[in-house]
């Protein structure tokens, strides 16, 4: 046996997970629309491949990965491209973005696929195969999983994690997918594992889910490879990455730090999955497991087109009357959704259809009495209540000195509170506010640069105007000899101090303005991308013309 | 709304609720050993808590109604109730109590903003201003020599009348701790003092009994998690240590550790007083130096001072240097160990 580890505090909600287990994981049939964000994960959205009117297969990309952090995006179906338009994504405020309307077309006609040779791939290229391929975390932050499948500076890993804690109440569709695809998931460690050389494989899974843990002990038994299959124990937020870790290692996760900085990396059972259906059949991201539960009358975990509309979704459930909303994600992280009208993406494990009955609205909110239940069940060990404190008077500074941002807004301090305050609503408030006065100082500080340059500049100016003076009065004087020390400093701007100094304000306000200017070309309609396209175009144009004139 | 979207059913009139329901072992213990008048205490000190929170709730322009229910002035209340002398008149338990509520909580801004235990300033408040009837305890049933009833308790607390023929001397003496003090200074050892009938097997007679309910009802409240072991293990075990300094280096000057555990208000003060999150440290290693230093003052508070018990001084003082020790025994934050 393994010994295990435990990290601090955490809470025991009611589970609620045996209503979603009953049924196998369903195929959730196509609706009449998909409604497909470009943008489905952490890092730059994709940009898009395609315009209305074009027809689509299955698996088609239909957004390119922009940038470093990114990734692609696929049509989860075939069929008809309607439009390119804003509509409103899985995000707390309602945000809308930029998505891809899809008439799906019944056929389910693939695009052409086939297994990726990965023996032969050098592991950057099968990297960047999977960053085509979509595959990102889906244990709900969907970041890019090629940017995590490097095993960095190291060359190897000591210890990879693969998460199946699932901790969250109701959520299930990661248990259901164990039980179901348990030899997949093992496939698909063992291509991670391939990626990162790590030495050891952990599997955690919380002790609440014996079937899947079975499951993935006989699939681990029957493949080649050595994994430990380690039951954890059941206490929220068990499935953090870094409770996780800490639970299965006794390895703490510097603050600011990623596991690869100590020599792991922690992946999700289900991006696993996506990450063997990738290799062995070419298979892009094109749907996932996600659990329907709540106030329906039948809770199942489906296998999901991503962008489905959550109405079409929680329909087949079969909501019950009186439900009032739909969260998605877990009850203690997820977020209520404005509307039905939403897509499920990448990182949509859970739909929870609510009600007053099963989420009563919480009573008013009490002054904090400091009895220090927050602190007890706080997993990143932090003092809630002071922070508390401190958001409220709008002290940043000090809540920053209390390491704020380690705080991982898993609702344990909230869920503990006798007083009912909404503690951590004021900790996104106060980093929030944090964020936006670091914007505002980056502005600041853009400005002032400028401003310095532009006052040197003129400066410089001048004071050539006055040396051009200087000499043309000195040549006037005398015809036979100009200053020979301004002939120098003219001829060699690198002896000059003053020339120095303004070519290295020139340098820095380039590099400042490459690392900090806003890319103010994300999250634009078609129309505006088109017309972007448009003017590039033409520049491209003019700058060939332009050299051409003048290079022959 | 955002998340979590789930929370535990608990609340501050539960955690209240707990804590009277811990006191009541030790209310029994206490009827039963100085008569039914502390019943009456408790009524009016109740009373008067309420009354003065919604009078000042309302002149704060709060909602009246939340901070009445959520029990916290009855709580302050019954402390009070339970520090007093057993007959205490009806005036000090309303002035005692109406200055807690009204100064040392409501002023500083109602629940969860006092810096010091209302219970303990009121407390404080009558000690130094009425010394003498906050110094006459009833003897226990068992040692007086004439009984009072009911009635006449009730007679003497809000009328200052007693039967004819019996006279308040023959009713009280001084506290245990009270009494040893008085002894040491007429030059007795401690034997000699403990001698007396009005001491028992551990502390004072009667009172020790109360002392054992307070340690029952802190059982219970370190069982249902409305208070951690921390601060009444650190007073504990201060007031063990020091006393115990002292009683190994003159026996007959100090008396022993046990003496002063089942003494005085050790129990109430170790569960009950110094346990109050709010006048009191959040943090764990916070918690120990707070307890362990209201040990230490209130054992050279009862040895060295001028007053017959020192658990209350010493909560206030202690109270004073909260926010200094909450700010330098910050526990590490996840991930950040030595760093």
């Amino acid at each position: 046996m393994r010994k295990l580890h435990r990290f601090h505090g955490g809470v025991h909600p009611p589970d609620r997970k045996a209503e979603s287990t009953r049924l196998p994981i369903a195929r959730a049939p196509l609706p009449r629309r998909l409604v497909v964000p470009l943008h489905q994960h952490l890092g730059h959205g994709a940009k898009p491949l395609v315009q209305a009117g074009d027809r689509v297969l299955k698996g088609q990309m239909i957004g390119r990965a922009e940038g470093y952090v990114s990734a692609a995006i696929h049509a989860p179906t075939s069929g008809t491209v309607r439009a390119l338009e804003m509509h409103p994504v899985p995000h707390p405020s309602g945000l809308s973005d930029l998505c891809v309307m899809l008439e799906p077309d019944g056929e389910e006609r693939w695009v052409e696929r086939g297994p990726l040779d990965y023996a032969n791939l050098d592991p950057q290229a099968l990297r960047l195969k999977l960053r085509d391929a979509g595959v990102v975390g889906l244990g709900g932050a969907a970041f890019p999983s090629y940017v995590k499948l490097s095993p960095g500076a190291r060359q190897r890993l000591s210890t990879l994690v693969i998460n199946g804690a699932e901790c969250e109440p109701y959520i299930t569709c990661d248990d259901m997918l164990m039980r179901e695809r348990a030899d997949e998931i093992v496939q698909g460690v063992r291509l991670i594992r391939l990626m990162l050389h790590a030495e050891e494989v952990l599997i955690g899974i919380e002790d609440n889910k014996p079937e899947a843990i079975a499951a993935l002990r006989n699939a681990v038994k029957r493949g080649t490879l050595r994994m430990d299959v380690v039951p954890v124990p059941t206490v929220y937020p068990g499935g953090g990455e870094r409770q996780l870790i800490k639970v299965l290692t006794g390895a703490e996760v510097p603050s600011g730090k990623r596991p690869v900085d100590i020599g792991m990396a922690c992946f999700n059972v289900h991006t696993a999955y996506t990450v063997h259906r990738a290799v062995a059949f070419g298979e892009p991201v094109v749907s996932r497991v996600v659990t329907v539960a709540g106030n329906v009358l039948a809770p199942r975990n489906y296998e999901v087109p991503l962008g489905m509309r959550v109405a079409d979704l929680a329909a087949l459930a079969s909501p019950l009357a009186d439900t009032s909303g739909y969260l998605m994600g877990g009850p203690m992280m997820g977020f209520e959704l404005p509307s039905a009208d939403i897509p499920v993406v990448k990182a949509s494990n859970c739909i929870i259809a609510k009600s007053q009955a099963l989420f009563p609205a919480p009573p008013p909110a009490m002054p904090c009495i400091r009895c220090g239940r927050c602190a007890q069940a706080c997993p990143a060990q932090l003092q809630p209540m002071d922070l508390f404190w401190f958001a409220r008077a709008r002290n940043f500074g000090k809540a920053q000195e209390y390491s704020l941002f380690d705080c991982i807004e898993c609702g344990c301090c909230s869920f503990v509170c006798p007083s009912h305050i909404p503690l951590v609503q004021y900790y996104r408030f106060a980093k929030g506010e944090i964020w936006a006065k670091e914007r505002e100082r980056k502005a600041a500080d853009l400005a002032r640069s400028r401003h310095e340059f532009r006052q040197l500049r003129i400066e410089r100016d001048k004071q050539e105007r006055l040396e051009k003076l200087a000499r043309k009065t000195a040549a006037a004087r005398s015809h036979a000899a100009p200053a020979p020390a301004m002939q120098e400093a003219a001829a060699n701007p690198a002896d000059d101090p003053r020339k120095a100094a303004i070519e290295a304000a020139i340098e820095r306000a380039r590099t400042q303005k490459a690392t900090i200017t806003p890319r103010n070309v994300d999250n634009l309609t078609p129309e505006k991308q088109a017309e972007i396209a448009r003017i590039e175009e033409r520049r491209k144009k003019i700058r060939e013309m332009a050299r051409d004139r003048i290079e022959p | 709304m955002s998340s979590p979207h789930l929370a535990m059913a608990s609340s501050v009139s539960v955690i209240m609720g707990k804590v009277m329901l811990a006191l009541i072992p030790a209310i029994a213990a206490y009827v039963y050993v100085f008569g039914p008048a502390i019943l009456a205490t408790l009524a009016l000190a109740s009373l008067t808590a309420l009354v003065s929170e919604a009078i000042m709730l309302k002149l704060r322009g709060v909602p009246v109604q939340p901070f009445l229910m959520d029990g916290s002035a009855l709580v302050t209340g019954w402390l009070l109730a339970l520090s007093v002398p057993p007959l205490a008149p009806w005036w000090l338990v309303v002035i005692g109590t109406a200055f807690a509520i009204m100064v040392a909580k409501q002023l500083y801004g109602g629940l969860g903003n006092n810096i010091f235990n209302p219970a303990m300033v009121g407390y404080a408040v009558l000690i130094v201003s009425f010394p003498v009837p906050m110094t006459q305890w009833l003897a226990p049933e068992t040692l007086a020599a004439q009984h009072l009833d009911l009635g006449q308790q009730l007679a003497y607390m809000l009328l200052g009348s007693l039967p004819e023929g019996i006279r308040l001397d023959a009713l009280t003496m001084a506290s245990p701790l009270d009494t040893l003090k008085s002894q040491l200074q007429l030059q007795h050892t401690v034997r000699e003092a403990l001698a007396l009938p009005i001491f028992g097997s551990v502390g004072g007679k009667g009172t020790e009994l109360v002392a054992a309910a307070y340690l029952a009802g802190g059982a219970y409240l370190l069982q249902q998690r409305v208070i951690t072991w921390h601060v009444p293990a650190a007073f504990l075990g201060g007031l063990v240590a020091i006393s115990a300094l002292f009683y190994g280096a003159d026996a007959d000057r100090y008396a022993a550790p046990w003496f002063h555990l089942a003494s005085g208000a050790s129990l109430i003060g170790a569960f009950f007083i110094l346990t109050d999150p709010v006048t009191g440290p959040t943090t764990p290693k916070g918690k120990l130096l707070f307890g362990a230093g209201a040990g230490l003052l209130t054992y050279l508070i009862r040895a060295f001072g001028g007053y017959p018990d020192g658990v209350a001084f010493a909560c206030l003082l202690m109270n004073l240097c909260v926010p200094l020790i909450d700010m330098y025994t910050q526990p590490p934050v996840f991930g950040k160990k030595g760093g």
